[in-house]
């Protein structure tokens, strides 16, 4: 099981700025270790972000995205007190799923 | 007595029928939309924008690609996407010379704006793509060269 994620959700305005940070490998591949073995992928495929468990984005994403990604979006009409709920699903099938409060 | 088959399939069963009525809601929401495995594999914009069914791109003032001019670290180059156009459907992320273009694609909704920021692995210095799949069928995108001065893919 992986580490929890960071997730900050302010309101700027009539939005929020959704500040995620994950923690997770994000291996591409391609990378060979000490003795020239190629380390298998592993990398987050699927992000899903949720407001009062409404989906309100979706994303894939590639081996290439930077090891403990960091994401950044906004969401139009977030208050103060409104849940955010951001999940992933890695290509080995493991799953994280975080909430934070909009503040 | 149950025999060690029964339970298995009983349990499979459970599974599935727990699966049908959304009891297991992440996981059946987050592969809503499969992944796609043709487009993270594309070597070039034209094979890309065929995995997704799109027309080839056309450059856009109206798509902002934001980024370093250099990067000192390729592991880790702040990058992100963004227009004010209405109607976008998707956002794409591309490095170009990296051995996948497809870094990152979003899918916009109504209740987010068409903004996006990520880090992104850049292997050489390359351009880097911001692209709107618009939904009238348009495909906007936006270039930025960056200079990377120690690469993140190798090892």
């Amino acid at each position: 099981m992986s580490d929890p994620m960071r997730i900050r959700a302010q309101v700027a305005g009539e939005k929020a700025t959704v500040r995620v940070l994950m923690s997770h490998e994000m291996e591409t591949g391609l990378r060979k270790d000490g003795a020239g073995k190629v380390i298998p992928a592993w990398f987050i495929q699927d992000v899903a972000a949720q407001l009062n468990g409404k989906t309100v984005m979706t994303a894939q994403w590639g081996p290439s995205v930077a090891k403990n990604p960091f994401l950044q979006f906004s969401v139009k009409g977030a208050k103060a007190g409104d849940k955010i709920t951001i999940s992933w699903t890695d290509n080995k099938g493991d799953k994280r799923t975080d909430e934070a409060t909009v503040s | 007595m149950t025999t060690r088959r029964q339970m298995i399939s009983r349990s499979a069963q459970l599974a599935a029928m727990l699966a049908t009525l959304g009891l297991l809601p992440e996981a059946a929401r987050a592969q809503a939309v499969a992944y796609n495995t043709a487009a993270f594999e594309a070597k070039t914009m034209a094979e890309l924008m065929k995995a997704l069914g799109a027309s080839a791109p056309v450059e856009s003032k109206d798509v902002t690609i934001t980024g370093p001019d250099i990067a000192e670290n390729g592991a880790v180059v702040p990058i992100g996407a963004s227009t004010a156009l209405p109607g976008v459907k998707r956002l794409l992320l591309l490095v170009e010379k990296n051995p996948s273009m497809l870094s990152a694609l979003f899918d916009v909704t109504d209740a987010v704006d068409a903004n996006f920021a990520t880090r992104v692995k850049m292997g050489q210095s390359s351009n880097v793509f911001a692209v709107a799949l618009m939904a009238d069928g348009k495909v906007l995108f936006a270039v930025k060269e960056i200079k990377v001065t120690l690469g993140g893919c190798g090892g």
